[in-house]
C-alpha cells in the first residue's frame, strides 16, 4: 500500500507537471495574501504556547505508551496491577493540575493577565484588548 | 527466476495482490464518491441541487474535478522550499494509503473453495495494527507540517501550526481510548477484537464494543469519534484549512495535483478512521441476517453510515473556537478518556470479564 500510494503521489506530481501549462508571472510566485503584495517573510515568531503544548504532549504520549503493555497484560495482574497504574495516574495527575493550574491550557483572553486583572471587561477593555494599546 | 514464477502464481498470492488491488481502487474510488457525497449532502442541507450537469444527476463530477485540476497550472511561491513544497503532499497521499492497510473488512474467506486455507480480507494481517494505525495516522500530520512549513506563506504557517497543536492534543484522547478498547478485547489485532464482537446479549442486544460494559464502551466511542473527527481535520474541528479565518489553511498555496492529493488523503483519511470506529466499536463485518461469508455487506453498511455521520455533523455543528477547541481536548476529553480507562479495568476485573 505504501509503494501503491507513493505511485499515485508521484505519477499525479509527473503527470500534472508534464500536460499542465507552466508561464510564471512575478504575482503567481508570490505567497497569498489576499491580494495584496505580500508583507515580509512569514516565517517569524510564533506563539510559545505551541512549544508548551508540545512538550506536555510528548510527556502524556509516553504516558499512553506505557498504558498499551499494561492494557495487554492486565487480566494477569489483577488489582494489584490496577492499584499501580492508578498510582502512576495519581503522579501525573499532580502535573496535569499544575499545568492547569499555570494556564497552559488556556489559549484564550482568559489567558492574558492584562485581560484577567482587568476591571470587568467593559467596552473599552475589550475595545483596548481587541486592537491593543496603540490605538 | 522459476522460484519468483511460482510464488507469482501461486493462489495465494494472486488473490493477495487481487485483495491489494481492490482496496487500493476502492479508497481512490471512494474518495471520488465521499466528495460527491458531500457535496450532493450540503446541497440537500441547505436546499439547493448541487452538482447535476456532468452525467446522469452530476455522478461524474468528481471525474471531471479530477481531470480539471491535473490539466491546471502548477503554481510554487518564489519564497517556498521546493523539495519539502513537493514532498508534503506526497507524504499526505502515502500516509493516507498505508493507513488502510491493516484494517480487516470481511471474515477469513476461501472465495468459494479457490483457496486451499482460507484467508483473511485484509491487505496485511498484523497483530498489532491497532498500534500501526495509530502511528500511521499521526505520520499524517508531517504532510501539513511540512506543507504549512515549506509554501512559506503566513495562512499556511499558521494552519500548519494549528494542525499539528490539535492533532497531538487530540491523539493522545484517542490512544486513551483505543487502549480502553484493546484492553476490554484483550488484544491489539484488529481482527481479533472484531471477533470477540460475534453474538449477542441475551439474545438481542449484540455484542458490539459500544454496548461492552455500558457506559464505558458507549463512552470510549464517542471520545474515539469525536478525537477521530478532529484527527481527520473535520468540522467542527477544521481549523488547518478554516476558510473564514486562514483562506484554506496549509494548502493555500497549492494548486493543480498536489492540492488533488492533499484532498484525496483528507477524504481516504475520512474512510480510514470511520472503517477503524466500525472494527473497533460497531462490530466489523459481524451483524445478523446477512451469512458471515457477506459479512463485507455489513461493514461497508456500517461505513456508510459513519461517513454520512461526518458530513452531517459538518453541515449542522459551527466550528469551535481554537481556546475551545484546546480547552476541550485538554480538560474534557483526555481525563474523560483517562477515568474511563480505569474503570472499564476495574469493570473488566469486578465481572471477570
Amino acid at each position: 500500500m505504501v509503494a501503491l500510494g507513493a505511485v499515485v503521489g508521484l505519477g499525479g506530481l509527473v503527470i500534472s507537471g508534464l500536460v499542465g501549462p507552466s508561464n510564471p508571472t512575478p504575482e503567481k510566485e508570490a505567497a497569498y495574501e489576499c491580494g495584496m503584495p505580500p508583507v515580509g517573510d512569514a516565517r517569524e515568531r510564533q506563539s510559545v504556547k505551541f512549544y508548551l503544548i508540545a512538550m506536555i504532549f510528548l510527556l502524556f504520549d509516553i504516558e499512553v505508551a506505557f498504558l498499551y503493555p499494561w492494557a495487554m497484560a492486565m487480566r494477569d495482574l489483577g488489582w494489584p496491577g490496577l492499584l499501580q497504574i492508578t498510582l502512576f495516574f495519581a503522579i501525573l495527575v499532580v502535573g496535569y493540575a499544575y499545568i492547569w493550574r499555570k494556564g497552559v491550557l488556556d489559549w484564550g483572553p482568559e489567558s492574558d493577565p492584562d485581560y484577567k486583572h482587568a476591571p470587568r471587561p467593559g467596552p473599552a477593555v475589550i475595545k483596548r484588548y481587541r486592537y491593543g494599546t496603540r490605538h | 527466476m522459476s522460484g519468483v514464477l511460482d510464488w507469482l502464481t501461486m493462489p495465494q498470492t494472486i488473490f493477495f495482490l487481487a485483495v491489494t488491488g481492490v482496496v487500493f481502487l476502492a479508497l481512490q474510488v471512494s474518495a471520488a464518491v465521499f466528495v460527491y457525497a458531500e457535496r450532493k449532502v450540503a446541497a440537500f442541507m441547505q436546499q439547493r441541487y448541487g452538482p447535476y450537469l456532468v452525467g446522469p444527476k452530476g455522478l461524474l463530477q468528481p471525474i471531471a474535478d479530477i481531470v480539471k485540476l491535473v490539466f491546471k497550472e502548477e503554481l510554487r511561491p518564489k519564497a517556498a522550499d521546493g523539495l519539502l513544497f513537493a514532498a508534503a503532499p506526497v507524504i499526505s497521499a502515502i500516509a493516507a494509503f498505508a493507513a488502510f492497510a491493516p484494517v480487516p473488512f470481511g471474515a477469513s474467506t476461501t472465495f468459494f473453495g479457490l483457496l486451499p486455507e482460507p484467508m483473511p480480507l485484509q491487505v496485511a494481517d498484523i497483530n498489532v495494527a491497532v498500534l500501526v494505525i495509530f502511528a500511521i495516522t499521526s505520520m499524517g500530520v508531517y504532510g501539513i507540517v511540512l506543507a504549512g512549513w515549506a509554501s512559506n506563506s503566513k495562512y499556511s504557517l499558521l494552519g500548519g501550526l494549528r494542525s499539528s497543536a490539535q492533532m497531538i492534543s487530540y491523539e493522545l484522547a484517542y490512544g486513551m481510548s483505543l487502549a480502553t478498547i484493546c484492553m476490554i478485547a484483550g488484544s491489539l489485532s484488529l481482527r481479533e477484537i472484531v471477533d470477540a464482537q460475534a453474538g449477542y446479549y441475551f439474545g438481542v442486544i449484540p455484542k458490539w464494543n459500544v454496548f461492552v460494559l455500558f457506559p464505558t464502551g458507549f463512552i470510549a466511542f464517542l471520545v474515539f469519534g469525536t478525537a477521530g473527527v478532529a484527527e481527520t481535520n473535520r468540522a467542527p474541528f477544521d481549523f488547518p484549512e478554516a476558510e473564514q479565518e486562514l483562506v484554506a489553511g496549509y494548502h493555500t498555496e497549492y494548486s493543480s495535483m498536489k492540492f488533488a492529493l492533499f484532498f484525496l488523503a483528507e477524504y481516504i483519511n475520512m474512510v480510514t478512521a470511520a472503517a477503524v470506529t466500525t472494527n473497533l466499536f460497531l462490530g466489523g463485518w459481524h451483524g445478523p441476517l446477512i451469512p458471515e461469508a457477506y459479512g463485507w455487506i455489513w461493514f461497508l453498511i456500517k461505513l456508510f453510515v459513519l461517513c454520512f455521520v461526518y458530513l452531517w455533523l459538518r453541515w449542522t455543528l459551527p466550528r469551535f473556537r481554537y481556546d475551545q477547541l484546546m480547552a476541550f481536548g485538554w480538560k474534557l476529553l483526555l481525563p474523560l478518556a483517562t477515568i474511563n480507562l480505569l474503570v472499564s479495568a476495574a469493570g473488566v476485573l469486578y465481572f471477570g470479564l
